[in-house]
């Protein structure tokens, strides 16, 4: 068996002789508060409250009696705390688990206007007429889900893509088969306490040989005061089904840290593919650290049967504080993970986000490409475990994470774990940490480029092999995103 | 167009002009030669507002203003052009991309129109032509991976794109094979006119074979010792610097 754990840790400087400008604010475009008359629960978690959310959601006894038996399990576990975080203690007492627009939307048309309006400031419309070309969308809003789009083209080409709530009424046993299948009740602390009080999500089902004609699109809105979000995503696709799924976050600027811990489950059968992107820019708390989302996620994908291939693309730019490693499982022969990451992150942000490849079948193949970014006082960790499993019969894996430093008080930092125990195995890992250099802040300069745009310029490029895996007009998005995260990280 | 007067900077503490003073008019070439050390680059580099460049006296007065207090995109975007001794990468940014945000930019800030893909992608072309450049090196990284050739063809091929009124040339002509300095050669001939001056660095005479400057000036210990005309350069490639060591500045030449 070989092992291997590096740690690197650097900070370097943009400049001698300028201070990277910590006061200079970012703007949170997506920081606005929806006035609407809101229903939920007080704050506070015991078994009562775990069967409340389930009875506002009529779910059957099996679903109850699963959130109760995952909280049970939630009691009995210990925090986790080998991540390079430092997080003030949460007091789940004090957290709102249920949280939901006072009136129930029953199909798009009811959904108060409001609440479209607030879509639409985020640039998703969610009228079909408007919506964005080709992209189906699921909107998420604290607790439940406002509305789905596109649900009768889909549904004519057997695409079952809805809220989860639904999904648990509609489709029970397509949910009870895979629900928890990947992503255990008590798999970790988070994963054990989402599986407790989940109250939506989305669910999609692509049935054996069906391309999905769309992108398929969940947009997660936290605008409630101290609510967490706990939302809890299926996505399975059966035998040579096909998938491209995109989801997007954002919260209101608000002093206190909000709590979001969502589980993902992926399932790919046989032949089938599932592209999973997520560009993520929820509430970072302010230039000073005061406020924003803790982002603590499980997000697990399950190539099931032989050739399958699961492929997690990301771009972080958000929350106070991510823990989160979307992983897959590659169980069936000559299947393929991917992982492909951005994580930006600025003023007191802290990330440590990775993933982890499990091969077990023969001649699966893994590919990570991490690029860390860190400006201002942040912190930065990619933590990566590649696992070769006895019966991963030439298998590979190539990982490669690189980090780039914007400023002189800001840390990068890699772990990057291996365990192989089959001796064909083939694991590779490269690493480089980069500064901006003057030399290429001088050459733009000298070209006629301002500073910032510089900044962005360079930062874009370094980002470019990650931002080629996105959907065209997301790409546009998170470069976009990239360019706002970091105003002022250079002065 | 250029008037530098009795300049003076240091560079990490240590002073390496020590009282130039110089005099471009528009239309001219001036080129500037003299031994490793004497502050050829620091000359390119000041005038261009590299940071770590200190100026302690002196002054630079461009077309009326003073360029000293300008930001190097400011001074671009008026006109001032340095072509790099070593052209920088920038992995992931592509070449034609960069370019095309360098130009607006300067066109931005001069409060000229910017230029959509297909206006720029028109100029490029013409201009791909006069330089005899390859399309490929356009659709790859900025310099990535690029020969030393290649990284001085981009300068000069930037420099036709970017058409800017003082152009310095920051020893263009080193480790290029013969081939590829005529090629340069040839793209700073098509782009001399009379409204646009070159100040080109060098320490060798024979790119001066190709391109013929109008004033040759030796640059020695952080002044300009001798100035002439391109007799000067055949001069010293005959006699080497040595023979200039301990002369009097030369001062400003028209």
């Amino acid at each position: 068996m070989n092992s291997m754990i590096d740690e690197s840790s650097s900070a370097a400087t943009l400049r001698d002789n300028a201070d990277v400008a910590e006061v200079l604010g970012r703007t949170y475009s997506a920081g606005f508060i929806t006035q609407i008359e809101m229903t939920g629960l007080p704050p506070g978690l015991d078994e009562g409250t775990v069967r409340a959310i389930s009875a506002i959601k009529h779910e059957p006894e099996w679903m109850t009696e699963w959130r109760l038996e995952a909280y049970r399990h939630w009691l009995t576990m210990p925090k986790p705390d080998w991540a390079k975080l430092k997080i003030d203690p949460i007091d789940y007492q004090a957290i709102s688990y249920y949280a939901a627009p006072k009136v129930a939307p029953k199909s798009l048309a009811e959904v108060d206007p409001a609440l479209l309006e607030t879509y639409e400031k985020l640039g998703v419309p969610l009228h079909e007429r408007a919506a964005l070309a080709g992209v189906a969308v699921d909107a998420v809003f604290d607790s439940v889900s406002v509305g789905t789009t596109f649900r009768k083209q889909l549904a004519d080409a057997g695409v079952l893509f809805c809220s989860m709530s639904e999904a648990i009424r509609e489709y029970p046993e397509i949910v009870r088969k895979y629900l928890g299948s990947v992503v255990p009740t008590g798999d970790n602390f988070f994963a054990a306490l989402n599986s407790a009080v989940f109250s939506d999500g989305s669910f999609v089902f692509i049935p054996k040989g069906v391309r999905c004609p769309m992108e398929l699109s969940t947009y997660f809105r936290i605008n409630a005061q101290n609510t967490g979000q706990f939302e809890r995503t299926l996505i399975v696709a059966e035998e040579g089904a096909h998938v491209s799924y995109l989801e997007g976050c954002t919260a209101p600027k608000r002093d206190e840290n909000q709590l979001h811990a969502a589980v993902v489950e992926l399932v790919a059968l046989e032949k089938a593919q599932i592209k999973y992107s997520t560009v993520q820019n929820w509430y970072p708390g302010d230039e000073n650290g005061v406020g924003g989302i803790y982002n603590f996620v499980t997000k697990r994908g399950d190539c099931r049967g032989d050739d399958a291939k699961i492929s997690w693309t990301q771009v972080e730019t958000g929350s106070a504080i991510t823990w989160k490693y979307p992983s897959v499982v590659l169980r069936g022969d000559r299947s393929v993970g991917e992982f492909y990451s951005v994580a930006l992150t600025h003023h007191y942000q802290q990330a440590d986000t990775g993933t982890k490849m499990i091969h077990l079948g023969k001649y699966t193949k893994s590919k990570i490409v991490s690029k860390g970014i860190s400006a201002g006082r942040s912190s930065n960790s990619y933590r990566g475990l590649v696992k070769m499993e006895k019966g991963a019969e030439g298998a590979r894996n190539y990982t490669q994470c690189d980090s780039l430093l914007i400023g002189k008080k800001c840390g990068a930092h890699t772990f990057p774990y291996m365990e192989v125990k089959n001796p064909t195995a083939i694991v590779e890992h490269e690493a480089t940490t980069s500064k901006i250099s003057d030399d290429q802040m001088f050459y733009c300069r000298a070209r006629g480029i301002s500073e910032e745009d510089a900044v962005s310029m360079i930062v874009d490029g370094f980002c470019k092999q990650v931002f080629r895996e996105l959907p065209m007009e997301f790409a546009v998005e998170a470069k976009k995103l990239l360019e706002v995260s970091l105003e002022g990280a250079v002065g | 167009m250029l008037k530098i007067e009795n300049l003076h900077a240091r560079v990490e503490g240590k002073e390496i002009l020590k009282g130039l003073s110089l005099t471009v008019n528009a239309g001219e070439v001036h080129a500037i030669m003299g031994p490793n050390g004497a502050g050829k680059s620091t000359l390119g580099n000041v005038l261009c507002g590299r940071e770590g460049y200190e100026v302690t006296r002196g002054t630079v007065s461009y077309n009326g203003m003073d360029l000293l207090t300008m930001a190097p995109e400011a001074r671009a975007a008026t006109g001032v052009f340095l072509a790099f001794q070593y052209p920088v990468e920038i992995p992931g940014v592509n070449n034609t991309y960069f370019l095309r945000a360098a130009l607006n930019a300067q066109r931005k800030t001069r409060g000229e129109q910017e230029l959509d893909s297909m206006q720029f992608l028109k100029l490029v072309r013409e201009k791909l032509k006069v330089m005899q450049i390859s399309d490929e090196l356009l659709h790859r990284a900025v310099n990535e991976g690029f020969s030393g050739g290649e990284k001085k063809r981009n300068e000069i091929f930037q420099m036709a794109v970017l058409e800017p009124k003082l152009a310095i040339l920051d020893e263009t002509d080193s480790g290029l094979d013969i081939d590829a300095l005529k090629q340069v050669a040839q793209g700073v001939n098509t782009l001399r006119s009379p409204d646009r001056a070159f100040l080109m660095i060098t320490h060798y005479q024979r790119l001066l074979d190709y391109v013929v400057p109008d004033f040759v000036h030796v640059l020695a210990d952080g002044r300009i010792v001798e100035s002439g005309d391109k007799s000067l350069a055949l001069k010293l490639e005959e006699h080497g610097y040595a023979g200039l060591a301990g002369r009097q500045p030369a001062g400003a030449v028209a």
